[in-house]
């Protein structure tokens, strides 16, 4: 899909030694929920969790067979694989704060 | 309703059917689920709904080649897989087979946080997926409900759910939605909405504490269907639905006669004993010997090498075993040779209509020429009147499609009541009625035997007393005196009475042969006098005349000889003249 290649970028930029954030967001092509939520997922990680963490995207439309692993039903569902346990947040991540207090993820206070 | 809109302007075929393979559902539904639709089976917490939508698939899978998608909400694979294992269905080896497929889809509440828009193609996506993989023509979801407690936004998922319906019809598949039972609803979150074409409601009651699963397709869209509440059992091969109208009064009969086992019996059923495939009824008070009847007639089929199926309602097996050994009825070989077999149920292990499933199940799988069912009266004992009637009719009709002879037996509370009342109205359903009852008199009780009715036969209208020996049951003819039928000793004595009377009367016929006899010697005696005098009466005369003419030739001799001498010659003139 056109809209994983763009995304690998995040990827490759994100992944550093051993990230100590792993996101997961599963979409279902490209639509506009799905790109409203990597952009509002690509923001918050860059302001508050800059350097430590790695986005994968997930196209259930390209590979269905992985929607069952993690028990998505709802998309886009973003999955925090680590730090343990496991957190889901679906939606298209536009509210901040509830994304950040499900991550469970210290907001940096810009001065 | 949006598929309300659409179905009018169908033409007017047949719709398409999925048959479930579930026995009885199928009549019901009049060949099974409609094709390519979804249907909604609805019902409270344990009454069956999961077991039936498996049983949809599985049987799907197995019988009708088309393979499915199992997708559960509440229970995992893992437990869904051992439950089926527990009726015989093998859902890990058809998963492997590639004919079923099982998606566990979990809803963790507290897992999930909600924030902007989103929608559940990732459901879609699974299932799709999950269809696609195997070439899935049918689909259960089981329960889909779960996902109102999972899924935080409601308005989302009922929009979400009703795409889904959509898209399943869109795909073509056969699905299945189980939903829980809700307070006014058919369903707690409405789901009847959106699903709207057929609706089975999976009931649970219980009456005078014995419960009875009942099911009742609500609704059909576009098919004729069974509308009353039918009984089903969950046996050990699943579900079986009883219907109840859908049997009709069309069975193959046959003139073939069986014995019953006891000669008299079938001497008063025209010689020949009753019809194969019809229906028998013995009644009768308290042991006047419904049972023993029921175990020879039972022991008759075995004897023909046919198999007989035996439900006992009051003694355990080997109590019945037992006790038809000392009449010499010796079912214990035909048990071990697997002619026989044996169900001894409490009646109130279940309701009615189970018992009832329960027979098909074994009539069946046993296949058996004959069933006995002892007593039929016992079974009744916890249901109200109205539904027995409707519930035996079921089960002899049953029967006599199955072309198997039945014999039930019917206890009658009271000798005194009124016969009719008393047999549960089931006697007008019987093609033959034995009557057994007590006569008392004289001092003693005696068992006898009448055929009340016996359809399509001459049968006798005598009544008979029967006795049990250490070999088996007979029939004796009672005593007809006069204008009274004894039976018992009375029977004996008047049988020794007659039997003296007779043996005078020979006596008196020998005393009158004998006066004949010699009556006729004395007349032989007289002839032989009179034969006698006549003799010598004979002789005597004889002599006379004799005498007379010696006499008459004496004189004549001496007038000769006189001439001769007296006158010379004379002779020689008479001579001379006589020569010229």
């Amino acid at each position: 899909m056109r809209s994983l290649s763009n995304l690998e970028s995040v990827k490759r930029v994100t992944t550093r030694a051993k990230p100590e954030w792993q996101l997961k967001l599963y979409v279902a092509g490209k639509t506009a929920r799905s790109v409203a939520a990597l952009e509002n997922l690509k923001n918050l990680c860059e302001t508050h969790l800059a350097g430590r963490y790695s986005i994968e995207i997930v196209d259930l439309l390209v590979n269905p067979q992985l929607a069952a692993g993690d028990q998505i039903l709802a998309v886009p569902t973003l999955v925090r694989k680590f730090p343990e346990p496991i957190r889901k947040i679906i939606g298209d991540l536009s509210n901040q704060e509830r994304v950040l207090v499900g991550l469970d993820v210290q907001p940096v206070r810009r001065e | 309703m949006p598929a309300a809109k659409k179905k009018p302007s169908e033409p007017a075929l047949a719709l398409h059917k999925a048959a479930t393979g579930i026995i009885g559902l199928d009549e019901i539904t009049e060949g099974g689920l409609p094709r390519g639709r979804p249907t909604l089976v609805c019902g409270a917490a344990g009454c069956g709904k999961t077991m039936l939508a498996a049983e949809f698939l599985i049987r799907g899978a197995l019988q009708f080649g088309e393979p499915g998608v199992f997708m559960t909400f509440e229970e995992t694979a893992k437990e869904l897989s051992e439950n089926m294992q527990s009726l015989g269905f093998d859902l890990a080896k058809l998963q492997r087979q590639k004919k079923i497929s099982l998606d566990y889809v979990r809803v963790e509440r507290s897992e999930i946080e909600e924030t902007g828009e989103y929608d559940l193609e990732g459901l879609f996506i699974r299932l799709g997926h999950a269809i696609d993989t195997i070439g899935a023509k049918r689909v259960v979801l089981d329960t889909v409900e779960a996902l109102f407690a999972g899924v935080p936004n409601h308005a989302v998922l009922r929009a979400e759910l009703r795409r889904l319906f959509r898209w399943l019809k869109d795909k073509g598949v056969t699905a299945l939605i189980t939903g829980e039972r809700g307070e006014r609803t058919l369903t707690r979150y409405g789901l009847e909405e959106y699903v709207a074409d057929c609706v089975i409601l999976l009931d649970h009651r219980i009456s005078d504490q014995v419960s009875t699963r009942r099911l009742r397709v609500v609704k059909y869209r576009g098919s004729a269907h069974g509308t009353n509440e039918y009984p089903f059992l969950i046996g050990s091969h699943g579900l079986s639905v009883l219907p109840i109208t859908s049997l009709r009064l069309d069975h193959q009969v046959t003139k073939e006669r069986i014995s019953t086992g006891i000669a008299g019996l079938d001497a008063m059923l025209d010689g020949r004993g009753p019809y194969r495939g019809s229906s028998i009824l013995v009644s009768g008070a308290p042991g006047t010997g419904k049972s023993t009847i029921a175990a020879s007639f039972a022991d008759a089929a075995c004897k023909r090498g046919e198999r007989a199926l035996l439900f006992s309602y009051e003694e355990s097996q080997s109590q019945l075993l037992r006790n038809m050994r000392s009449v010499g009825i010796d079912l214990m070989r035909w048990v071990r040779e697997g002619l026989l077999q044996v169900h001894a149920t409490r009646p109130t292990l279940h309701g009615l209509e189970q018992h009832l499933v329960q027979m098909y199940e074994l009539v069946r799988e046993f296949r058996p020429a004959v069933v006995v069912v002892d007593p039929i009266s016992n079974l009744s004992m916890h249901a109200d009147d109205a539904s027995v009637k409707p519930t035996l009719m079921r089960l002899i009709d049953f029967l006599k499609m199955e072309n198997t002879t039945a014999l039930l037996t019917s206890l009658t509370t009271e000798t005194s009541m009124p016969l009719a009342d008393s047999e549960v109205g089931v006697s007008s359903l019987m093609d033959s009625w034995l009557l057994l009852s007590n006569v008392a008199f004289n001092g003693e009780r005696t068992r006898t035997l009448q055929v009340l009715k016996s359809r399509g036969m001459p049968h006798s209208n005598r009544v008979r007393e029967f006795v049990f020996g250490n070999r088996g049951v007979d029939l004796i003819d009672v005593y007809l005196s006069g204008d009274r039928v004894l039976t018992g000793t009375a029977r004996l004595a008047q049988a020794a009475q007659e039997e003296a009377a007779s043996e005078l009367l020979d006596q008196d016929h020998q005393r009158r042969l004998r006066a004949l006899e010699r009556r006729r010697e004395a007349v032989d005696a007289q002839i032989a006098a009179l034969n006698a005098q006549e003799d010598e009466r004979r002789s005597d005369v004889e002599f006379a005349i004799a005498s007379e003419r010696f006499v008459a030739e004496r004189s004549a001799a001496r007038n000769k000889t006189i001439l001769a001498a007296g006158a010379g010659l004379p002779n020689l003139d008479k001579t001379k003249r006589s020569g010229v």
